[in-house]
């Protein structure tokens, strides 16, 4: 029985150009990433740092969620919380509404792809332009983006090419990255010139003193910051940290973890909107709040880690599963290993589970993770969520992949390996009509030759030996 | 136990795929160990480490096999695995395992004991080996809990390199994962098939003889795989493949 | 939605605080770095990313900022008129005849102007960061945000003393916490760039395309 992803995994396989494609993309992130990290023991204590600056963070959330509502109210920043990502929408749609906004020029964000804020606003007649590069090019195309940090990474140079051209027809047909660029900016230029309102995400947010942080490089999200006169930054209840001197550790790790980069080209603190005598930024700023599950998978403290994450996409380029699919397999917002812990959690594991099973627990994400979330084990732990019995529906969807077929097999197999002396039967059966063993073993044999069973086992071969020996 | 006390006697735990498919890697991991001077101890009643179970979610079954392990090793023994992927089910999973249960203390003390194969012959041993076979082109394919669980690569490494007569090539994307991942080679076969394809060619493209690993799981999967392309796509060329510990035993009794 | 605020808040707080959580030490990480090796630093990182990074005196300095805007074919230059450093280019500017602009009112009186008609934007800086090749901008009344991100030129003076090593050493000693943080502060590190078209570099894509740092020592 096929699912959505197994369909989704099927057709990335079988695209050559996009494997290719993937593998050189994910090959040169690594070696980027590698290189800024020449001593391993500095970089250990950093990771070690970043964990406890995030996972004390968590272990406060409350309290610092409330502390950050306080500054950013004195500094004039309205926070307006929502459970789910109607609720955020909505938010979202009132605050638009009341300015009579018609033209909303969005810098990155992924919540308000959890949100799909894009189509929400769309059919109720508020356009929104995507400014990033990259969310820029898969608007055109009418597709998500595939990664976290880079949406259009599945794009080959002259498939943006023809995407321009069919798109802005005046504009000659070129793939010179440079001249590429160069439209993309006249053109959002003018948009960012006119626009009446713009939206973010939120990279850190600081309690002590109610700042927005946003790391980038291209200067679109300044650009929908600043210049709209209303902003809206969305973004995760988890995004916080206590104090600012949390933010130079976490700056030091996040650009090096994505794209191999020192630092971004810009990093942006926003405290508030524009004081009586400052002649620009925006005089109103709202800051939109989303649990959307998060509060769920906060209450379970192993599986807790996973709030911790800052978004590198680190996991995702160093994982052997992705660079073999592409983010638009998963079918999800968040795809690779974040997104196999995170979007089982948020969406149930009934639905979303198989996620957590599509790797071999190889554990590349865990090493490179910059605060230590330990991907493997949690992949493990929603397995054993996915098919428990014995649970009080902690995790969403919780037993909802249990099969009472598989789950026999299981129990039988326990019982034999539980008691060796059957075991020891079943083996030794095993081995004395090995002949009769099926050398077609479905999917397995598909690529490989069966393994073949030993004449005899381990544990006989010594009884003989020990036999001789006496 | 620290690693520099050298024990008298250790135990040795086969796993359930050396038992039933390589028993030749079992018998020559105890004959390394032997030849060292070390008292092998083979509990009859082994039979699995319980990680299929653990990894498809199954926890209690996978405790319950665990359970009867735990039982075998009553001597303060050394405990030594010729696979990396086993090794740290024992030691890194079986604490958590029994955290809470009336054992967990019994399983911190196993787990505590436990040593993938090769990072004990140059950890525990200093094994020193005498190289006695042909020149020969290998490649080792570090299993990834042998990697990252473990953290034993440099102990394959190590041993490859006394070996005069041997070349150890490299083959590209090194560390990257071969597939097997147990359940998910059945669960994903797809998937899998697309890394052990890529896998079995960037070994083919190191100009391999020979492709060792620690871990008979990637084994089964590389060498499956490499056995099925040479009879399936008649591509003749193709390393063989063996587990470090076979390999050894044979290169240093001159077979 | 303050009803979504309490239960979000009630649903954290009902989640036992976990026992391992202490106090954070924190720690300023800092490099022993000297002044001559700050400025190298700053300059080699600022360079790798196409950044102009001139070293110059404070005699000097806007006669050779005047240089460099000339050779470059620009036409006007947009400054902070209540900063001393902006009303000393302009001066030297006006003798070029290069138009100096002050940026004087509100961006509503003036906007397709700035966007459409600027070449060049001039700021000073609250200092830098060396090992980042960083510069440390504190948006103010005086000088506004966009002068530094809206011309696709963008000119800054930099103090050599104000380098600092790291970011961490930069907040601690001017006391960031302790004044209080701006509207907007801002690290420019570098010319606006882009990978996500085939993960090929291109530069000045929404920000300026060039960055030159004048660097009084």
């Amino acid at each position: 029985m096929a699912s959505e992803f197994h369909r989704g995994v099927v057709k990335a396989l079988h695209d050559g150009a996009l494997r290719g494609h993937l593998r050189r993309a994910m090959d040169s992130l690594m070696e980027k990433r590698q290189a800024l990290f020449p001593d391993v023991d500095e970089l250990e204590s950093l990771r070690r740092r970043c964990m406890q600056i995030r996972a004390h963070a968590l272990a406060n959330l409350p309290d610092l969620l409330e502390q950050l509502e306080q500054r950013c109210s004195e500094n004039g920043i309205q926070v307006h919380w929502a459970e789910t990502t109607e609720q955020a929408n909505d938010l979202v749609y009132e605050i638009l509404q009341r300015h009579g906004v018609k033209q909303l020029v969005k810098g990155k964000s992924m919540v308000s792809e959890e949100m799909g804020l894009n189509h929400y606003l769309e059919a109720r007649g508020i356009e929104c332009l995507e400014s990033d590069l990259g969310e820029f090019i898969i608007q055109l195309a009418g597709e998500t983006p595939s990664h976290i940090v880079m949406p259009a990474l599945h794009k080959s140079k002259q498939e943006i090419a023809e995407l321009f051209h069919e798109k802005f027809p005046d504009i000659p047909y070129t793939d010179d990255v440079d001249e590429l660029t160069a439209a993309a900016r006249a053109i959002l230029r003018e948009k960012f010139e006119q626009a009446e309102a713009g939206l973010s995400g939120v990279n850190f947010l600081v309690a002590e003193t109610g700042t927005l942080c946003l790391v980038e490089n291209e200067g679109n999200g300044r650009m929908s910051t600043t210049v709209p006169p209303l902003h809206i930054a969305v973004t995760g209840i988890e995004k916080v940290v206590e104090k600012l001197a949390d933010v130079p550790p976490l700056l030091s790790l996040l650009p090096r973890s994505a794209t191999g980069q020192r630092i971004t080209t810009y990093f942006n603190m926003i405290s508030g909107p524009r004081k009586p005598d400052e002649k620009d930024g925006p005089t109103e700023v709202h800051l939109v709040l989303l649990d959307n599950g998060r509060s769920r998978i906060y209450a379970d403290e192993e599986l807790q880690a996973t709030l911790r994450c800052i978004r590198c996409g680190a996991c995702i380029n160093h994982c052997p599963v992705y660079t073999r699919l592409g983010g638009h397999a998963y079918g999800t917002v968040y795809p690779g290993p974040i997104g196999s812990i995170l979007e089982p959690q948020k969406e149930g594991l009934d639905r979303l589970g198989e996620l957590a099973e599509a790797s071999t627990l190889c554990g590349a994400c865990a090493e490179v993770c910059p605060v230590r979330i330990p991907i493997p084990q949690l992949l493990n732990r929603l397995r054993w969520e996915s098919v428990r019995q014995d649970g009080d529906d902690e995790t969403k969807g919780q037993g909802g992949r249990r099969k009472a077929t598989q789950a026999g097999l299981w129990q039988a197999w326990a019982s034999l390996a539980s008691h060796p002396a059957l075991y020891r039967i079943a083996v030794g059966s095993a081995s004395r009509f090995r002949r009769l063993l099926p050398q077609q073993l479905g999917p397995w044999t598909r690529v490989r030759k069966a393994p073949q069973i030993a004449e005899k086992p381990l544990r006989q071969l010594i009884e003989q030996e020990d036999k001789r020996d006496e | 136990m620290p690693s520099e006390t050298r024990p008298e006697g250790v135990y040795f735990y086969a796993t359930c795929l050396v038992d039933l498919f390589y028993p030749q890697v079992g018998l020559a991991g105890m004959a390394l160990l032997k030849r060292e001077g070390l008292k092998v101890i083979f509990p009859g009643d082994q039979t699995c480490c319980g990680q299929p179970a653990y990894n498809a979610g199954y926890r209690e079954q996978a405790r319950q096999v665990a359970a009867a392990q735990l039982d075998l090793f009553a001597k303060d023994h050394p405990i030594v695995v010729p696979s990396g992927s086993c090794a740290g089910m024992m030691k890194h999973h079986y604490p958590a395992l029994f955290a809470g249960t009336e054992r967990h203390s019994q399983a911190l003390a196993v787990a505590d004991r436990v040593w993938e194969l090769t990072a004990f012959l140059t950890d525990v041993l200093q094994i020193e080996l005498q190289d006695l076979g042909d020149p020969l082109k290998v490649a080792l394919h570090t299993s990834c809990s042998t990697r990252r669980e473990m953290g034993a690569a440099h102990a394959g490494e190590a041993l490859l390199a006394q070996l005069d007569g041997v070349e150890l090539v490299q083959q590209d994307h090194k560390t990257e994962c071969c597939g097997f991942g147990g359940t998910f080679a059945v669960k994903q076969p797809e998937i899998s098939a697309a890394m052990v394809e890529d896998k079995t060619r960037s070994l083919r493209l190191a100009g391999a003889e020979l492709v060792v690993s620690q871990d008979c799981g990637c084994l089964m999967n590389i060498g499956g795989a490499l056995e099925f392309q040479k009879e399936d796509r008649s591509q003749a060329e193709g390393p063989a493949t063996q587990h470090i510990a076979e390999f050894l035993w044979e290169r240093t009794r001159g077979q | 939605m303050s009803e979504a605020r309490h239960r979000i808040l009630q649903r954290l707080r009902r989640v036992e605080r976990p026992s391992g959580d202490e106090e954070l030490t924190r720690s300023v990480d800092r490099h022993p770095w000297n002044r001559d090796e700050k400025i190298e630093r700053f300059s080699t990182r600022m360079s790798e990313v196409r950044a102009e990074v001139h070293l110059t005196t404070k005699d000097t300095w806007a006669a050779d900022l005047t240089a460099i805007l000339l050779n470059k074919g620009v036409r006007n230059m947009v400054y902070a008129p209540d900063k001393p450093d902006g009303s000393q280019l302009a001066t030297a500017l006006n003798a070029a005849k290069i138009d100096s602009v002050p940026y004087a009112q509100s961006i509503e009186a003036w906007k397709s102007e700035l966007f459409q008609q600027m070449d060049a934007g001039f700021t000073g800086c609250r200092g830098a960061i060396a090992e980042t090749g960083s510069l440390i901008l504190w948006a103010d009344e005086a000088e506004p945000r966009l002068l530094s991100l809206v011309p696709p030129i963008h000119c800054v003076l930099l103090q050599a003393d104000q380098i600092h090593s790291t970011f961490a050493e930069a907040i601690e000693a001017q006391g960031w916490t302790q004044e209080g943080m701006p509207t907007n502060a801002l690290l420019i590190s570098g010319p606006s760039k882009s990978a996500d078209i085939a993960q090929v570099l291109a530069y000045g894509v929404h920000g300026p395309k060039s960055l030159v740092v004048m660097v009084v020592q």
